[in-house]
């Protein structure tokens, strides 16, 4: 017997590990979250708590709920679908009811990720998913948006967040147009200022583009995340804005406008740099952020809908693995085609 | 069975379906298209009654080249149509005429009411559409929206072949004049599409009727509720 | 079909039903089964045009199956197919304008269900009269209840109506998405899911311990 235990065990690549990744990853992109958060609940209140808090516990138990049915250990403890919950609830209107945030957080769960086999093979961001989902199925109240800041905010929540289940909710908040639902339809441009600090209205966690920065700067800093895909989706949608503003100032939006207002840096910083759902390679990384970029531009000046990030980034998200196949890195020796010199 | 060339047996089996099956299509085709007429009819008087309120029949009159009004069938389809309304002592209560125009997704068609003594739009009524539900479809259920029908100015100008002011969309809350819409938050293409498509409606109709409803008056045979 | 005794004309009824039903299982005519569903009554007048049609055409092609040399079969059993299609479009469209024109270019287009053609070919083209009618009768009402199934969901949600009945007070919030088409993916996907659990745990009962 002795000499079996000198058996050398010989294994692939990779050899060095770190205990309990995820969590750890899921720890950071909460963190780096913060800051937009906190923001959030200054600017919009209990609407804006209520909000996520429900859309974190809901995740939460869907997750479980979905590892239950299919059997397997509860993943509830790495902390993916606390950040799915925290992210989605990150996108919706502060004043949405809650029952719709339930509704919302389920389909995420469900159909962004049970249904395609749990963290690690889902091919489109799960949030938006829920969200897409939430935007076709209750079109009014995903774009019914509360007021920023409003002095009340504090001590009572927004007559829709608490609609019974089932029902239409009733505004009487003061609401009104993001800044992109502005432009589109009155044509009317917010300060660059004021969408950069955030002092506008909008989902819960998109207002400031400044606060959702530093997040990111925190996460590529700590290396949890490339800077790559941030970096070009805002490159290309300034260049391609860009250009069209200087061909005509008064039709298209400012290049600063297109990159501070709506959900362009939540879903640039941390939305569309889901690590399942984005290429593997640089150079396919980089095609990826052009072809959102492009995408963003491209629905907000023409399309019928004021925002399309969400839809930019889940194109994007189907798109990755074809931009993988087509960008293969060449296996060392070969040349392009696969075949020995 | 006995062996006929291939040919033959071929030819023969499909000459016989053909024979019966179209014999089957035309005893389909003569006994409903009677009833597909009538309901075609009602669906339009139907529609009519809704756009003219306190109208109780309505006869169609189809406008000719040289600018004449002539009374025809109720069945016809082709050409441009008004349909006139009539209350219960004959008198006429206006004119309904369809409108059709580019939507969010497809073509809206409407019909809407024409009063010559308001000289006014005072109803609307979409006949066909495939706007977004609970978004675009708006048009057809908001208060607030359908009440920009109820007497929409599209008086003519001084000359009489234009309209005076042109109808004009205007953002929610905004109207001023009995000429501009409200649009809906939400739903601004689909009413903006009402307003242009009325707008490009009446500016060809207007000329053609308003000044002279006795063009339409009752002709015999009118059809009744 | 059972192993033992040859199928009778009862089992070939009931096989539509559920064991073979065209939607779940078949899954066949799909193109319908998206696209009008998104209410109950559109699902149901569906249904029945597709019944009539699989019916007829079942029992013209196995009364005539002698007499068809092979070579044209396909050609004579779509011109039956299309004949009834067109009786039944003007049939509906005798009946209702509105539900006419909201099943619109469907009911044209149930010549091309695969149901129908594929009945013909597999079962009536073989098969005598008899059978031949209860296994397009069986197939035909599988079908209508599979359509149902899905309208009755997308019709609630979608409307917070069941054949245009309010269900609910007036402050529902109604689904729109289930009256879309994405919303008629979603149902028959779940209605597959549900069916489809349901039926292993069958096959699972059935199986000797």
């Amino acid at each position: 017997m002795s000499g079996l235990d000198k058996t050398l065990l010989v294994s692939s690549s990779p050899h060095v590990r770190k205990g309990r990744a995820v969590d750890r990853i899921m720890f950071e992109v909460m963190l780096a979250l913060l800051p937009a958060v906190a923001w959030s609940l200054w600017s919009f209140g209990l609407g804006a708590l209520f909000t996520l808090l429900t859309a974190i516990a809901a995740s939460v138990l869907a997750e479980h709920l979905a590892c239950r049915m299919v059997g397997r250990p509860s993943t509830v403890r790495d902390g993916s679908a606390m950040l799915t919950g925290l992210l989605f609830g990150l996108t919706l209107p502060p004043g949405l009811a809650l029952w719709m945030v339930v509704v919302g957080a389920f389909i995420a769960i469900f159909l962004g990720k049970a249904l395609f086999g749990g963290l690690g093979y889902n091919p489109f961001n799960p949030a938006l998913v829920g969200r897409a989902v939430m935007q076709a199925t209750f079109p009014v109240a995903m774009t019914t948006w509360v007021a920023s800041t409003a002095p009340e905010r504090f001590t009572r929540l927004p007559s829709t967040t608490l609609a019974w289940p089932l029902t239409q909710p009733v505004v009487d908040v003061v609401s009104g147009p993001t800044p992109l639902s502005a432009w589109k339809f009155s044509h009317q441009a917010t300060d660059a200022a004021d969408l950069f600090m955030g002092s506008t209205m909008g989902s819960a966690g998109e207002t400031s583009a400044l606060l959702i920065l530093l997040g990111g700067v925190y996460l590529v800093g700590r290396k949890v995340m490339g800077w790559r895909i941030p970096v070009t989706i805002l490159a290309t949608v300034a260049v391609v804005s860009g250009a069209l503003w200087l061909w005509d100032p008064t039709t298209y939006a400012s290049p600063w406008f297109h990159l501070f207002s709506g959900g362009l840096m939540l879903g640039a910083v941390f939305m569309a740099t889901d690590m399942v759902g984005s290429p593997m390679t640089h150079t396919g990384v980089v095609l990826y952020g052009i072809l959102i970029g492009v995408l963003v531009v491209v629905i907000r000046t023409w399309a019928g809908m004021p925002e399309g990030v969400m839809y930019a980034i889940l194109l994007g998200n189907a798109l990755a693995p074809h931009l993988d196949r087509l960008i293969q890195p060449r296996v060392y020796g070969t040349t392009r085609k696969g075949k020995a010199p | 069975m006995s062996a006929p060339s291939p040919a033959l047996a071929m030819t023969r089996t499909l000459v016989g379906a053909g024979v019966v099956c179209g014999f089957l299509i035309v005893v389909a085709y003569e006994l409903t298209a009677p009833i597909i007429q009538e309901n075609r009819i009602e669906a339009r008087q139907a529609a009519v009654f809704e756009v003219l309120p306190g109208a109780v029949a309505t006869a169609t009159f189809q406008l000719q080249a040289d600018g004449s009004l002539q009374a025809v069938p109720d069945e016809t389809t082709a050409g441009d149509l008004v349909f006139a309304g009539y209350d219960a002592q004959g008198g006429l209560v206006g004119a309904a005429l369809e409108a059709q125009g580019m939507g969010y997704q497809d073509t809206i068609r409407l019909i809407y009411g024409y009063s010559f003594d308001k000289d006014a739009i005072i109803g609307i009524k979409v006949l066909e559409s495939r706007e977004t539900p609970g978004l675009g479809t708006r048009v057809e259920t908001d208060p607030v929206y359908q009440a920009n029908f109820d007497a929409l100015d599209v008086s003519l100008d001084a000359a009489g072949q234009a309209l005076a002011n042109p109808i004009e969309a205007v953002g929610a809350g905004k109207k001023q004049h009995p000429w501009q819409v409200d649009c809906i938050t939400g739903a601004t293409i689909s009413s903006k599409a009402i307003a242009n498509m009325l707008g490009t409606s009446a500016a060809k109709w207007m000329p053609a009727i308003a000044a002279r409803p006795e063009a339409l008056a009752r002709p015999e045979g009118a059809h009744v509720q | 079909m059972s192993s033992s005794s040859p199928p009778t004309t009862t089992d070939e009824f009931i096989k539509g039903l559920w064991r073979e039903n065209p939607v779940f299982v078949q899954v066949l005519g799909m193109c319908p089964t998206l696209a009008v569903t998104n209410s109950a009554v559109n699902a149901v007048a569906m249904g029945l045009a597709t019944t009539f049609v699989l019916v007829m055409s079942n029992l013209a092609i196995s009364a005539i199956r002698r007499f068809v040399p092979k070579q044209v079969r396909i050609v004579t059993y779509i011109l039956l197919i299309a004949t009834f299609v067109t009786v039944v479009d003007y049939a509906i469209a005798a009946i209702s304008l509105p539900l006419h024109k909201a099943l619109g270019a469907f009911i044209s287009l149930i010549v091309v269900n695969c149901i129908i053609l594929g009945r013909a070919e597999a079962f009536a083209g073989k098969n005598p009269i008899l059978p031949s009618l209860a296994d397009g009768l069986g197939m035909g009402i599988g079908f209508t209840g599979a359509l149902l199934t899905l309208g009755v969901v997308r019709e609630v949600l979608g409307m917070g109506t069941l054949f245009g009945v309010a269900l609910f007070p007036a402050a529902f919030q109604p689904w729109v998405i289930m009256v879309l088409p994405a919303g008629g993916f979603f149902t028959l996907s779940a209605w597959m899911l549900v069916f489809n659990a349901l039926r292993r745990r069958q096959r699972a009962l059935s199986e000797p311990a």
